[in-house]
């Protein structure tokens, strides 16, 4: 570059250009479409084919979905209005009759109907209860209580019986916790953590019956009672659902830490057990549930299905969970455990609140999809027996009134679960947003 | 790299090293796996000394200093630091890290909390410092790096050289007696280089005690009162800045320093 002309290329500027507006074909409405759309003649094609396919679908969806079929008795009394109407065939109409025979069922299974505030009561406290959990910031800060303790409302709510009971399942977190403590002192956290959750067990297993049976006989205090055959329809989804997913975190969490540690066998126990949930079909793991766990139970025992069925479910999410959030930990540079070890947080203190919070950050795409995996999956307790919306259309679509109908049943279902699925992606999509701190 | 990359002036006279023992290493020996890493170091440490730590790549010197706050583990030997000797007891290890402050080459800020918030963590949490206090504590500090403007943004939309004088201020938010610095400038821009190695001027000043794995060598020349040299885990040469600079003994030391400074 030796030879360049000095004076061709010298250049000082004297003026400042001042700056412009856009062309209007690049920006509103106009520079949308033409960048979105119509970007070249092939593009511009292809968005006339897609808008053309997508009237095709509209004009034979839309009128099936409006279709005037609302008080119909029975798919026989459907068909004769879409006939009066000169429709017929498969896309005649809907025949919405059905959902508003069975709504009801569909949403409460045989639960008790003069019991339905109960579950309704419930939702709405999981609403409360879930609030502070999620949106933090929005709400005061006190309702984290609340969110505490809605555990133990939830299945008393749903079950009824003595309110002694979740009282003394709640009492075995205060013994366990006194036996933490009281080992704590002399001998290591480990084997407090131990003591603790055995003192926790005993209690749960062997004391609570006697004790909360003695408070009852003293103040008898109670809801009447539901038993775990009435339960289903979306109702028996959702408490499954949400009872899987808010176990499965934390349940995840310490699996993917125990994957981790160093010491052996505890890695080796984390490793075996997510190892073997992953390698069975949730399917095979529910009959274990409903039939073969009987075998193993003393004789007598009646051991809840529901409840069997949540600690299958809960179980198979965790070794995902677990899965998911190792991802999260492996993404993390190895600074960040350098940095605060640096400082002096110990173990626990570094996970709580350097580690945890950017590896969660980083697994919410896969938690959240492990959530909506596991809540979609709650349907396959229809093939044990359990009557969840699924379950309940077989059986709607055994009553002669509907035998027949399909696409009315399983699409409503379908916008039941949509709307819960859709709503928890959402959610993750605004925590990510919320949470992005990089700024890169 | 011969020169100091800031103009500031170091007052040596200020520079005092006490009698105090801050750290002894005796006999110390680490292997990674069958590598012997580090063989045979032994290193005393007075409060207030300012040693400076040069070798190639390699050589042991970051796998050294990281020893000395247990982020690696020795296998062999002994290392005092502050009267407490590392052990594998955790209740030693977490003492001494508490006494230790570190600086990293990468920073290691917590990207999901914001300036204040990295500086407050471990004071609240391991010192149970009260919250208002480890505030003042590090609003004083980060004005002392000349940051207190972005105590309230997070770690990545500040600049490379802001965010190490930010590490350097959380460190010194567990008002450690003794600092250790690994590489804190070979992850930065020339210009950022300058107002990170002006921070830990003023921190020699002011007599703390530092071990800093460095290439400057124009920092080592102006503020350490000791330059060691390592290569292939030993120490081959250790004396005062000048001598080391004009008067190398070992023909390794020689070498080296005609390639960093031969240009």
């Amino acid at each position: 570059m030796s030879d360049t002309h000095a004076q061709t290329v010298r250049f000082v500027r004297d003026t400042m250009l001042p700056e412009q507006a856009p062309p209007a074909t690049a920006v509103g409405v106009i520079g949308w479409l033409r960048a979105n759309l119509f970007s070249g003649w092939f593009n511009s094609i292809l968005t006339i084919i897609a808008l053309g396919f997508i009237y095709l679908v509209l004009s034979i969806v839309v009128p099936w979905l409006v279709s005037p079929t609302w008080d119909a008795a029975s798919l026989t009394e459907c068909r004769g209005i879409l006939k009066e109407m000169g429709s017929e065939g498969h896309f005649g109409g809907a025949c919405w009759g059905v959902i508003r025979d069975r709504w009801v069922q569909l949403l409460f299974g045989f639960y008790p109907s003069h019991l339905y505030w109960r579950p309704i009561l419930a939702l709405v406290l999981l609403a409360v209860a879930l609030a502070p959990v999620l949106f933090g910031e929005h709400v005061p800060k006190r309702l984290i209580w609340f969110s505490a303790i809605y555990p133990f409302i939830m299945p008393w709510l749903l079950w009824g019986g003595s309110v002694w009971t979740p009282i003394m399942v709640a009492a075995g977190l205060a013994v366990g916790y006194v036996a933490y403590r009281l080992i704590a002192v002399t001998g290591g956290t480990l084997l407090a953590l131990v003591a603790g959750v055995v003192a926790a067990m005993v209690w749960w297993l062997f004391l609570l019956g006697p004790v909360s049976g003695g408070f009852d006989s003293i103040i008898p205090l109670g809801l009447e009672g539901v038993e775990s055959r009435d339960f289903g329809g979306f109702m028996l989804s959702l408490t499954i659902g949400i009872v899987a997913i808010a176990i499965s975190l934390p349940l995840g969490i310490v699996l993917a830490l125990g994957r981790q540690s160093d010491l052996l066998i505890l890695k080796s126990i984390c490793v075996g057990f997510i190892e073997f949930i992953r390698g069975v079909p949730l399917i095979t793991l529910l009959f274990v549930a409903s039939t073969l766990l009987n075998i193993f139970m003393p004789p007598g025992t009646n051991f809840d299905i529901i409840l069997r069925v949540i600690i299958m479910a809960t179980l198979f999410a965790s070794a995902y969970m677990a899965e998911v959030i190792r991802g999260g930990l492996a993404a993390l540079p190895r600074g960040q455990y350098e940095g605060a070890d640096s400082l002096g947080l110990n173990y626990w203190q570094a996970q709580r609140l350097i580690i945890m919070p950017q590896a969660l950050k980083i697994s919410i795409p896969g938690i959240v999809s492990t959530f909506i995996g596991l809540f979609k999956d709650t349907t396959l307790v229809s093939i044990i027996g359990l009557l969840d919306p699924l379950g309940l259309s077989t059986a709607i679509r055994a009553d002669s009134a509907w035998n027949g109908i399909v696409w009315e049943l399983y699409g409503f279902i379908a916008l039941l679960f949509f709307i819960c699925c859709f709503s928890m992606s959402r959610y993750s999509m605004y925590l990510e947003r919320k949470l992005r701190t990089g700024h890169r | 790299m011969s020169e100091l990359m800031t103009e500031r002036k170091v007052d040596r006279s200020q520079l005092k090293v006490s009698d105090e023992v801050a750290i002894e290493i005796t006999g110390m020996n680490k292997w990674f796996g069958t590598f012997h890493v580090l063989r045979d170091i032994d290193l005393t440490v007075n409060q207030g000394e300012r040693i400076v730590i040069a070798g190639p790549s390699g050589s042991g010197k970051s796998t050294l200093i990281r020893c000395i706050n247990a982020l690696e583990e020795h296998q062999k030997g002994k290392i005092v630091v502050d009267g407490t000797e590392l052990t594998s007891d955790l209740k030693n290890i977490d003492k001494i890290r508490r006494e230790v402050g570190m600086v990293f080459q990468h920073f290691n800020l917590f990207p999901h909390l914001t300036i204040l918030e990295n500086c407050t963590l471990a004071p609240i949490w391991v010192r149970k410092v009260p919250r208002r206090e480890a505030v003042e504590t590090a609003m004083h500090f980060l004005e002392k790096v000349k940051i207190p403007e972005q105590a309230d943004k997070y770690p990545g939309q500040l600049s490379g050289g802001q965010q190490q004088r930010v590490a350097i201020a959380r460190s010194l938010c567990m008002k450690p007696r003794i600092m250790l610095f690994d590489e804190p400038t070979s992850a930065l821009d020339p210009e950022m280089i300058k107002e990170v190695l002006d921070t830990m001027i003023e921190l020699a000043e002011e007599g703390m005690t530092m071990l800093c794995v460095t290439h400057e060598m124009g920092f080592a020349r102006q503020v350490a009162n000791r330059v060691i040299f390592m290569d292939q885990g030993q120490i081959v040469e250790q004396n005062e800045p000048e001598e080391f600079f004009n008067n190398p003994q070992s023909e390794r030391t020689k070498l080296f320093l005609s390639q960093i400074l031969g240009h």
